[in-house]
């Protein structure tokens, strides 16, 4: 049988569930050994080339790309996992969600304290950008996502533990202290 | 304005345990409790000003900013959308030339919504500055926005008829009908004021008295069905200084109105069982604990207790029994159901937010300033009177083994007689309906919202604590009602406003599954959005009191009985759709930095 492959991506996050997937250590070796990595940015493959069986995704969707790279990992993946609280939840990116997008627009590039250089006002408006959504979108109000690794970010032990387990099919350890964040 | 205030603290000693009354006093005298006030109650009354402003807060009938010199609440329940909420609303809006939400700019008119106000057998209904108005149509809503133009008070505005019983009395002179179709024990006439006090207090002991509570076997009606010859033992036995008798007449479940109808028509009933109550317990005070929309009773009630001390019935030593000491006064609510549950109503009688207390301690052990307490329900009282006065055995004969005596019933929806019925135990849904004039029905909300959503499947059960169990609220759905929409959602929406917000369970999942079914409703709905209901609901069940725990009810019901509603609103050739639209979110993004939209190039 050939090796499950894994594709990753960072949506609306900080690369902070990535760093915990580094997180796991020397065990990366027994992951390769175990698994072979598609798109990701753990080995730089920026398109996907075959259909692939586990996709992780770090971060919720706060623009137009976010969506489309979500959607496309939907196309492509058997099973998605939400990896950490941004993906669940939107995490501190929705902090904004209470606010209207033109109020944040504002504030960023116009009326902030900390806006010195922008003295003649430009606001992010090119073709090439990605669009601003009206708010930040947990990854399963776009998409179906099949599991979800909570955390902030997500202990590397869980991911190990949970990869594994949905590699081989054994079930997975939940010990208490694994999955509480206070 | 301060005088008013010190006036008004006057009267009730700057006790603090009674902030609510003195928070409506204000309210009521000056339309709305401004800052100064504020101030001053917290120096007065040795509080902090958030404590007095996060009692304001809760309460839907206080504000910080006036109201309007006729704040105007219409009632805009399922029950009271099923005749004619729309039509009178808009009247009212177009007349005062406001939204609903709003004052008019020269203070005359404040038009606000509210919940369910116990008037669904004659739905519109508004309360006007504390007094009730129902029946309302689009014609006399003209008709009362033009005498309030004209400087009437709210007395002369009510210009039409009374309503029956004794509603016409000069003390209480209200629109209100009892509609009593269907009499009992509790709402016959044959009972004399004061028998039970004089022919059998006078020979029983506080035991024994007790003792036929406990034989007779009655549950509490309030819903949760406690029996109370239980709660009244456990609460002699604990230990306290003093002890307390309250009434829990807050009658705040969507469809109920049984509360108001016995308090109108057998309020002496009520106040001698309160009065039974005190003897067997050992307490000396009774409180009623009436929601406010019933404070157009207030002259009425009051007369009654008078009355009854004049006779020697409340007060001192009454009927000659040596040591037997009890009174009763009236406290009164300000817009929350919640407070219905007994410890959020302790709380509330206390002066606080209606926020229900961590159980146990039961309030028959920790109660009303932390004493030994019983809450029961009005027409509990008024039923142990009959039962000291015939004895338990000969109660048992009414009703089921498990159910026994008889039930008032608030009846109300597609029927030709709405009003209030007494009925033994064991009576099935099917009989209700013959009574009650219903021959075309959809389906049936047996106990309000928090109850269950029954179809015809299911007319052949039988109203009691083993099958369907009821507070008395019994709402008619006919064919032409869209249950879902006008029903579900409306009943969801009751439970997201009225929630306390102690527990994330309550506060957060009646909005989550409210959101879901709004989708399904907008025909965004696909297969598995059902099964997450379900398994949703779930969680509700963690919350700390009834409100949490059965707020899924109207969802999980209607998908048991009615799942072909739910069904018929599913898209078929899609198994996953959140209803995530990416051109409507990105709009307002692309329109504040000026560029078009463009889904092509990326
Ligand atoms: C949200 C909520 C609202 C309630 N509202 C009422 C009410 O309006 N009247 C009432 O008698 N009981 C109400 N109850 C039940 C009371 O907590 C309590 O069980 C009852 O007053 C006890 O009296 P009983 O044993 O005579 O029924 C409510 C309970 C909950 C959870
Ligand atoms: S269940 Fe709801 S109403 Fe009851 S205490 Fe919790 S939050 Fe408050």
């Amino acid at each position: 049988m050939s090796k499950p492959v894994i594709a990753t991506t960072s949506l609306a996050g900080c690369f902070g569930c990535h760093m915990s997937i580094l997180d796991i250590d020397e065990r990366i070796l027994q992951l390769f050994d175990l698994v072979e990595f598609n798109k990701s940015p753990i080995d730089d493959i920026k398109k996907f080339t075959k259909p692939v069986d586990i996709g992780i995704i770090e971060g919720g969707c706060c623009n137009s790309e976010n969506v489309e790279v979500l959607k496309d990992f939907r196309k492509n993946c058997k099973i998605l996992i939400s990896l950490g609280e941004c993906a669940i939840m939107g995490g501190l990116p929705a902090l904004r969600n209470g606010i209207p997008v033109e109020e944040c627009l504002h504030e960023a590039y116009i009326g902030g304290p900390t806006v010195q250089l922008n003295t003649k006002h430009i606001l992010p408006n090119d073709d090439e950008l990605p669009m601003l959504l009206d708010k930040v979108y947990p990854c399963h109000e776009i998409v179906k996502i099949d599991y979800y690794l909570p955390g902030c970010p997500p202990r590397a032990d869980l991911i190990w533990d949970a990869l594994v387990a949905l590699i081989t099919g054994d079930p997975l350890k939940l010990p208490y202290e694994l999955i509480k964040f206070d | 304005m301060k005088d008013t205030v010190k006036q008004i603290l006057k009267q009730y000693g700057s006790d603090r345990n009674r902030l609510m009354d003195i928070l409506i006093d204000i309210q009521e005298q000056l339309g709305y409790i401004p800052k100064d006030a504020i101030d001053l109650l917290a120096a007065n009354l040795g509080m902090s000003q958030v404590d007095v402003e996060q009692t304001i807060s809760f309460y839907h009938f206080f504000s910080t900013k006036p109201r309007g010199k006729y704040a105007i609440y219409l009632n805009d329940s399922a029950v009271a959308r099923m005749f004619g909420y729309d039509s009178v609303k808009r009247t009212f809006e177009s007349e005062a030339g406001i939204k609903f939400g709003q004052v008019s700019d020269d203070g005359l008119i404040g038009l606000f919504n509210t919940a369910c106000m116990g008037m669904s057998d004659q739905e519109p209904a508004a309360i006007i500055n504390n007094k009730v108005f129902t029946r309302l149509t689009p014609y006399r809503v003209r008709e009362i926005v033009k005498h309030m133009r004209e400087g009437k008070a709210v007395e002369e505005l009510m210009n039409e008829s009374y309503g029956d019983g004794k509603n016409q009395l000069p003390s209480l002179r209200s629109i209100v009908s009892s509609n009593v179709r269907r009499k009992g024990m509790i709402l016959g006439d044959d009972y004399e004021m004061g028998t039970v006090t004089k022919t059998r207090l006078t020979k029983m002991s506080p035991e024994a008295v007790i003792a036929e509570m406990k034989h007779s076997h009655i549950r509490g009606r309030g819903g949760a069905g406690f029996p109370t010859g239980l709660k009244w033992e456990f609460c002699r036995r604990s230990k306290g200084d003093k002890r307390y008798v309250i009434c829990n007449a807050d009658e705040g479940e969507p469809g109920t109105f049984k509360d108001r109808v016995i308090l109108t028509e057998k309020p002496e009933l009520v106040f001698e069982g309160m009065a039974v109550a005190g003897y067997a317990i050992g307490s000396d005070e009774g409180i009623l604990y009436l929601r406010y929309e019933y404070r157009y009773m207030k002259d009425y009630l009051n007369e009654v207790l008078e009355n009854m001390r004049k006779q020697n019935l409340l007060g001192k030593e009454i009927a000659g029994i040596e040591g037997f000491d009890f009174d009763i006064r009236i406290q009164y609510g300000a817009g929350a159901y919640v407070c219905g549950e007994e410890s959020a109503l302790l709380e509330s009688l206390e002066g606080k937010r209606g926020e229900p207390r961590d159980k146990p301690p039961f309030p028959v052990e920790k109660g009303y300033l932390g004493m030994p307490t019983i809450v029961n329900n009005v027409e509990t009282f008024g039923t142990a009177v009959k039962i000291v006065l015939n004895g338990g055995e000969w109660f048992t004969q009414f009703g089921t083994e498990d159910s026994t005596g008889t039930k008032i019933l608030s009846i109300s929806g597609d029927c030709m007689f709405p009003g209030v019925y007494e009925v033994d135990w064991g009576f099935n849904v099917e009989d209700m309906l013959d009574m009650v004039g219903a021959w075309e029905v959809q389906a049936v909300q047996v106990g309000g919202p928090s109850g269950t959503l029954i179809g015809s499947k299911e007319f052949h059960r039988t109203l009691g604590y083993s099958d369907l169990s009821t507070g008395g609220s019994m709402i008619i759905f006919g064919p032409q009602r869209n249950l879902l929409k006008d029903v579900v959602l409306n009943f969801m929406h009751f439970f997201i406003e009225e929630s306390c917000g102690s527990c994330s369970t309550c506060r957060n999942m009646t909005q989550v599954m409210t959101n879901k079914l709004t989708k399904i409703l907008n025909g965004k709905g696909v297969k598995s959005d059902l099964d997450d209901l379900q398994s949703w609901a779930k969680t509700l069940q963690a919350s700390r009191c009834g409100l949490g725990q059965t707020a899924a009810n109207p969802i999980v019901s209607s998908l048991k009985n009615f799942r072909h509603l739910y069904e018929a609103l599913l898209q078929k050739d899609k198994d996953f759709d959140q209803g995530f639209d990416m051109e409507a979110s990105v709009q307002a993004s692309c329109n504040y930095v000026g560029r078009v939209p463009n889904f092509n190039h990326h």
